[in-house]
């Protein structure tokens, strides 16, 4: 009833060429954004921030520059993890070893430097594809754990291997309390999210998805593989470079090579997976499933506990948090193979019929 | 209808079940001491970090039966990381304003301590890293909420190098020696090589670094590069089921476990329990304690709590090497809220800032420590503003195949090598972070 095109007419090309073209989404999407910029800060507690809504904040946009290689362009990688940890440590190298160099400008600069290494790791894909990619890609997470546990260089020679930054600021503003970090977050995900949702609509994202669907096809069609297969490759390592520096610079504070080992390649897979491919949205819900599910499963089983009177144990409790998640992935992947976002839009259809469904 | 008085039922349900969750809190602030417990009970350092956490419990159980600190009792709450830095940090922010703030932190590994480092000073919790964490965050005057309580990896890797060099009869012997490092490759296991680098550089021996890949299962490759090298001794850097695997190792390449130095999270029951009769010989540093089965602090922890039925572990375990390094680090910080309740009111709550004083001014003499149980298990420890370890003895003990006892006598890190090394690593980091370092007079506030 409320959820319905009806009697919107577009009258200009604008117009239908823009974002979201239904009245009622535009709106939904801005009192969302509105809302994660203003009310949220009245309502979380600084554990919500810390721990909560900055992890998810910075793991949605890797999950969307894994989504954008994955989903959209077709090319499956495992060294997701491997370019976040060259955007946090070539981040990090900008922002020591170049004099006066703003925070803003290294974690840019250390995406950048992702975007470079994820062309030169991505031109295995022009020869080989799907599975054999993914191992190919896993080489990239190899040699880079490799490189930033025994190359000192990019460690600045500290002696344990670890590396931290500390007094962040941005344009004067000082990065440190949890409200002005998930600011500074939401502020850099919003951005790249509206440049992504428009960068699939435009040629570019539709060469990609001709590649994925077909891509002898689309080279027949007059698309470069080439071109679109590595631009691929050089937008999303950029999103996830950003992503890891993101993590490094105002997650942790200080890191190493660890934060980014293959686990992480394979949970930012997960999250393209199981939140849906090819898909914006479903990049924020794969990473709200894997990220808060966790931690939301190991702190409600032992007040569930609590209510029949048995006291579960941290172990027992982080066992059964494993067993629920990994039935919830088997669950989600048999009833929606298609991801969270199908979900999503199943539901939105419905809406449109709503009340009278035929 | 129907649907409204469902809606009616589970919100109110809802209500009454996060009503129930905070109520509690609110009315426990008043007379408790929070002692949150970063712990791993899963996973591939669950064998060592299981004992630990039971060892750290229990003696916070036994300090309550005793009557607390001062008649203020101790709360505390277990969280699991899982040994993942991400998760750890998440479990320090989860508990840390619980039960009107936490007093102190201690994260069981290298990896959180470096994220927490970071958070510490803003939150005003001191992090207390007894035997573990930065070397150099030993110079409070730069890591002013970083607590190496009783011993560093530079401390630790400087005994071992004393010992081998008392064996082979003087420093002077050690020229032309060849050590070899096998380490957990993570910051943990990369701790120990600047200060064998160093006294490398004294006395003319050669280190040789062999990384082992988390979780360490896999080391057929180092212990072959072991078999063609023969270097004189092996040094140990290992943690959960890397260190079993290296003893096995070594039994398979046939390298005398004689020559085998473990650092003190190398060397206790799980990590040769399973070798058995192949780990007889092997050697580790004890953090001051090695197993304690006769300690008086252990037959308190036995009559007290294990005897009236709320033991946190197996009763066979109390007592073994990791359950007292649990029970010590539960024990330096229960003597810090102490401290600080001399100077701020007894049988007060103390906050964290407090903390810090209390575990600065910690001045732990025979006589306390005898009177507290750990007679024969430690020495004395002091800790002041500018030195947060407080003590650098340690002993080495050796494997028998069934029990592990001490072969060595106590051993205390040099001072002339570990101080410059200290000051010039916590420089380092004031420079990067422009941390102001503390002076004496700011220590007095």
């Amino acid at each position: 009833m409320l959820y319905r095109e009806n009697g919107q007419f577009k009258t200009s090309y604008q117009a239908d060429q823009q974002i979201f073209p239904i009245a009622q989404d535009r709106l939904g999407v801005l009192l969302l954004i509105a809302f994660a910029f203003v009310g949220v800060p009245f309502l979380v507690d600084e554990y919500m921030f810390r721990a909560i809504l900055i992890p998810f904040l910075i793991l949605s946009l890797a999950s969307l520059g894994v989504n954008l290689l994955v989903g959209y362009c077709g090319q499956i990688t495992l060294g997701a993890g491997a370019f976040m940890a060259v955007g946090a440590y070539a981040g990090y190298n900008f922002l020591i070893r170049v004099p006066d160099m703003p925070v803003l400008g290294a974690i840019l600069l250390g995406g950048v430097s992702a975007a470079a290494v994820g062309i030169v790791f991505g031109v295995p894909s022009l020869r080989v594809r799907g599975l054999y990619l993914a191992v190919a890609t896993l080489a990239a997470q190899f040699f880079w754990d490799w490189a930033f546990l025994r190359i000192k260089w990019f460690t600045n020679d500290s002696s344990s291997g670890s590396v931290s930054v500390a007094n962040l600021d941005v344009f004067g503003v000082e990065i440190s309390s949890p409200l002005s970090k998930y600011l500074f977050c939401l502020t850099v995900l919003v951005v790249l999210s509206l440049a992504a949702k428009n960068l699939v609509r435009a040629t570019i994202g539709r060469q990609w998805m001709a590649i994925r669907d077909m891509d002898v096809a689309a080279a027949v069609i007059g698309i470069r593989p080439m071109y679109a297969k590595l631009t691929a490759f050089a937008v999303s390592s950029f999103y996830v470079g950003v992503a890891g520096a993101l993590w490094g610079f105002v997650h942790l504070g200080s890191w190493e090579p660890a934060a980014f080992s293959v686990d992480r390649s394979f949970q930012l897979l997960f999250m393209v997976i199981i939140g849906g491919l090819g898909s914006i949205m479903g990049s924020f819900f794969g990473a709200a499933f894997i990220v808060i599910l966790p931690i939301f499963l190991n702190q409600i089983l032992p007040v569930f506990g609590a209510i029949f009177g048995v006291e579960i144990s941290t172990a027992t409790v982080s066992h059964f948090e494993i067993m629920i998640f990994g039935s919830l992935i088997v669950f989600f992947l048999i009833v929606e193979p298609h991801g969270l976002a199908r979900l999503w839009s199943t539901g939105k259809e419905k809406l449109r019929l709503w009340p009278f469904p035929h | 209808m129907k649907q409204i008085r469902k809606l009616a039922i589970a919100a109110s349900l809802a209500a009454a079940l996060t009503g129930g969750l905070t109520v509690p809190q609110a009315f426990a602030q008043a007379k408790e001491q929070f002692f949150p417990i970063l712990v791993y009970r899963t996973g591939a350092y669950a064998p060592n970090g299981v004992p630990w956490a039971n060892g750290f419990i229990d003696y916070l159980k036994l300090t309550n039966a005793k009557g607390g600190i001062n008649g203020i009792k101790l709360a505390f709450e277990e969280c699991e990381t899982g040994y993942a830095t991400d998760r750890g940090v998440e479990c320090y922010e989860r508990l840390k304003g619980k039960h009107g703030g936490a007093t102190a932190v201690q994260p069981l590994s290298t990896g959180i301590t470096f994220a927490l480092t970071e958070k510490a000073p803003g939150d005003k919790i001191p992090v207390i890293t007894a035997g573990y964490g930065r070397s150099e965050s030993q110079n409070g005057a730069v890591f002013g909420w970083n607590f190496p309580l009783i011993g560093t990896y530079w401390m630790g890797a400087d005994v071992l190098v004393q010992h081998i060099a008392k064996k082979e009869g003087g420093f002077d012997k050690l020229k032309g020696k060849k050590i070899a490092l096998v380490y957990h490759d993570s910051p943990y296991g990369k701790e120990p090589i600047a200060l064998l680098q160093e006294r490398a550089k004294m006395h003319g021996f050669d280190v040789q670094l062999l990384p082992v890949a988390h979780p360490g299962v896999e080391q057929k490759a180092t212990w072959l590069q072991i078999r063609q090298n023969k270097p004189d001794y092996v040094f140990l850097w290992g943690w959960g089921v890397m260190n079993s695997t290296s003893i096995k190792e070594a039994q398979a390449t046939g390298y005398p476990r004689e020559k085998m130095y473990g650092v003190w999270w190398s060397g206790a029951e799980p990590d040769v329990k399973d070798v058995g009769e192949g780990a007889k010989g092997y050697n580790a540093l004890a953090m001051q304690h090695g197993a304690e089965p006769n300690a008086k602090v252990i037959k308190d922890v036995l009559g007290m709590v294990h005897g009236k039925g709320q033991g946190t572990g197996p009763k066979e375990e109390v007592g073994q090497v990791l359950y007292m390094r649990g029970l010590i680090s539960a024990m330096l910080q229960v003597e810090g809220v102490r401290k600080a309740q001399e100077r701020y009111g007894k049988g007060k709550h103390i906050t964290g800032e407090q903390m810090r004083w209390g575990l600065e001014n910690l001045n732990l003499d025979q006589k306390t420590l005898d009177a507290l149980g750990f007679a024969g298990v430690m020495r004395p420890v002091q800790t002041s503003c500018l030195d947060h370890m407080g003590s650098a003895w340690a002993r080495v003990h050796t494997w028998d195949g069934k029990k592990w006892s001490f072969s060595s006598d106590w051993y205390q890190g040099d001072e002339k090598v570990l101080r410059p090394m200290v000051m010039l690593a916590s420089g380092k980091y004031a420079d990067e972070k422009k941390i102001k370092p503390r002076t004496p007079e700011d220590c007095k506030k």
